[in-house]
């Protein structure tokens, strides 16, 4: 703000101070059913997709709500949720990666040559396949921002190459198998229990840390800050939702006396890292904002002096980076890479998952944990088909209905909220 | 009048065979809205454009409180305070208002978006404004009006310490309502120590808020004037022939 005062119209206004929430907790309930007629329905679908997919398919097998398939369903979300938060930043800018699935295919195989043939320990291994993610994030970028080709057709090109390049890293198709302890209890192995209940208690009391330290720094400024209802409201339930997880996880799903089968599944606190991580990056750095805006209105990023350019070719980088970090979980899962990890519907899936947990189409809008609630749901519906009976010609057909209708979610609350300003 | 804060002198521009601004002056004073008007082609975005550092000029002086300055690009022309607020707004809609605000220039501790310290200080430049149509500095900008919008590529402007903040047809695309919100503001700039120049095909606009009127015709000066001497039809004049009575352009420079 300019520093000259003699301002004949400033006479004691406070008028760009919001209005306080004087509502109380109803305000804000009615506030939140605004948002949600408005078109911004964030995990909603998402979650009353979960709850009404448990009731059908629980009606129909029993064997649908056990602990046993429970950890079942969170190793088969493992590879499908973490390609979906690498396409989240790709969705984000409005742009799409096809190659992502083949992409983990590729790093998978790098992955398996290096650990198998090669011998090397596996961080080694882990460390190759990332960076050849990397790479190929690079290459998809550059030739999208620099070279000006639409994504949809670098990474359609990227789909049929990368395809070709699994089966030549694999000697026209030979599976090579993964027999490295650590790569392979990713989604094979569980937590103790008590290593469990403790991972659970430090989530919860970090989320209420961070919430108690944002609002009350906010109250000390003045500002307007959540209703303390609102913010025990979410960490009760976060508290509640991590407790019964991990209770149900921690129950006994061997039925052979002799060897035990318990715990929450390994892949689970490494999805939590990966959520956590880019959440921060995503809503607390420059950067992350800097995404949102590209997606939003590129051309007001550019003339805020933001490099376009950077940004496009990194949320390339870390979709193709994240893709190989789901193919390292896809051949843990399978112990074992072969031409098609990564193939058929695995890109399908990542990118429903993406967007069946709120991550707009049409970019500017989106979170990484929507792809943790859509893959939930996506393996939901895998899982559940299998377990009916489903051949997999419905299952195809019933996925592919799933993914349109989260699309037309997506389009019905973009037209909603264009009609609503 | 003291020192005016930005002063061109003699400024050319042209754009291979086209010379669209001929020894062009044009001052703007402190706590003056300074209307900027010409028929469309007569080269006011282009030297708006020059003094905002997006055109260079090809010759011609370019004094900023009475110092000659270099301003080759918009990082050059945003160090010496000035802002332009375009037309077509350049404003996310996916962000809310103090995220538009701060957008490229985001104050941060470490490496973390300090979002109560940007929070805080768009709410200082929006009452400052007197802005009283905004309910929350967190509404994404998607949901408010055309005039609020305005307000907001208006505020994002003054954030910045700016001296000079240039408004390219802030009202064009408002109604009456609106248009009045916008035009008090564009006052209360001036009124506030800034210097403004406003660009407008709107007559009333321009004889509503502004101090001076600078009128362009066919990429020359034909002359700036205070508001107060000059009638409307002379204006109209200026801005279709170049000249009006002893106002304006003199014979041999009208027929270019």
């Amino acid at each position: 703000m300019s520093a000259t005062t003699t301002n004949p119209y400033e006479t004691g206004e406070k008028a760009a101070v919001p209005a306080k929430d004087d509502g109380g907790l109803w305000g804000y309930l009615r506030g939140y059913g605004q948002r949600v007629r408005g078109g911004d329905m964030g995990a909603l679908p998402a979650v009353l997709g979960m709850l009404v997919l448990t009731v059908v398919f629980s009606a129909a097998r029993p064997s649908f709500l056990t602990p046993l398939n429970f950890a079942n369903l969170l190793t088969q979300a493992g590879p499908i949720v973490v390609l979906g938060m690498g396409l989240v930043f790709v969705l984000l800018l409005g742009e799409i990666d096809l190659s992502a699935g083949f992409a983990s295919g590729v790093c998978a195989a790098v992955l398996a040559i290096m650990l198998t043939t090669h011998g090397f320990p596996w961080y080694v291994g882990v460390a190759a396949a990332i960076a050849t993610g990397v790479v190929i994030g690079l290459l998809l970028g550059f030739l999208v921002a620099k070279v000006g080709i639409p994504s949809f057709v670098v990474t359609l090109a990227g789909f049929l190459a990368f395809q070709g390049t699994v089966l030549w890293l694999l000697d026209e198709g030979t599976n090579i198998s993964v027999r490295n302890e650590v790569i392979i209890s990713l989604e094979n192995e569980f937590m103790p229990p008590a290593v469990g209940w403790g991972l659970g208690a430090l989530t919860v009391l970090g989320f209420a840390a961070t919430q108690l330290i944002q609002q009350r720094n906010r109250r000390r400024r003045g500002l307007p800050a959540l209703l303390w209802q609102v913010v025990t409201f979410r960490v009760v339930g976060l508290a509640v939702l991590v407790g019964v997880a991990v209770a149900v996880l921690n129950e006994e799903r061997s039925r052979n006396a002799l060897f035990s089968l318990k715990g929450v599944p390994i892949v689970v606190p490494v999805i939590g890292v990966l959520l956590l991580v880019w959440t921060f990056v995503l809503r607390r750095t420059a950067f992350g904002r800097h995404i949102y805006a590209v997606g939003g209105n590129r051309e007001a990023a550019r003339r805020a002096g933001i490099a376009v350019d950077r940004i496009r070719i990194s949320a390339f980088v870390i979709c193709s980076a994240m893709a190989a970090v789901s193919g390292i979980l896809a051949a843990s899962m399978a112990r074992s890479v072969d031409p098609n990890t990564g193939g058929s519907n695995v890109l399908l899936y990542g990118v429903a998952a993406a967007v069946i947990g709120g991550t707009s189409l049409f970019g500017g809008k989106g979170r990484v944990l929507d792809a943790v609630l859509g893959g939930l749901v996506i393996t939901m519906i895998i899982n559940g088909m299998g377990l009916v009976g489903w051949s997999s010609a419905y299952k195809y057909v019933a996925t592919g209905i799933v993914l349109l209708l989260a699309a037309s979610v997506d389009a019905f609350s973009r037209r909603r909220s264009a009609a609503s300003s | 009048m003291g020192t005016p804060l930005l002063e061109l002198r003699g400024i050319n521009k042209s754009f291979g065979p086209v010379q669209v601004l001929r020894d062009v002056a044009f001052t703007v004073h402190p706590g003056e809205v300074t209307a900027l008007v010409g028929d469309n082609g007569a080269g006011k975005s282009t030297l708006v454009k020059c003094i905002g550092g997006i055109y260079p000029i090809d010759s011609g002086e370019y004094l900023m409180e009475g110092k000659q300055v270099h301003v080759h690009n918009p990082r050059d022309a945003a160090s010496h305070g000035v802002e332009i607020v375009y037309q077509d707004l350049a404003l996310c809609d996916n962000l809310d208002i103090v995220q538009n605000m701060f957008l490229g220039r985001e104050k941060k501790s470490g490496m973390i978006l300090d979002e109560p310290t940007m929070e805080q200080l768009a709410q200082q430049t929006l009452a400052g404004l007197s802005v009283r149509t905004v309910k929350s500095v967190r509404q994404q900008v998607a949901s408010l009006s055309g005039g609020q919008r305005q307000t907001v590529a208006i505020a994002k402007a003054v954030l910045w310490n700016s001296k000079l903040v240039i408004l390219d047809e802030p009202t064009a695309a408002l109604g009456v309502a609106q248009t009045q919100q916008v035009l008090e503001l564009v006052r209360r700039l001036a009124d506030n120590g800034l210097a403004v120049v406003l660009i407008s095909h709107n007559m009333n606009d321009v004889f509503a808020v502004s101090d001076r009127i600078a009128a362009l015709y066919l990429g020359r000066m034909a002359a700036q004037v205070k508001t107060s001497d000059v009638t409307h039809s002379q204006v109209v004049e200026l801005i279709t022939s170049g000249r009006s009575g002893t106002l304006g352009l003199v014979e041999e420079g009208a027929a270019a």
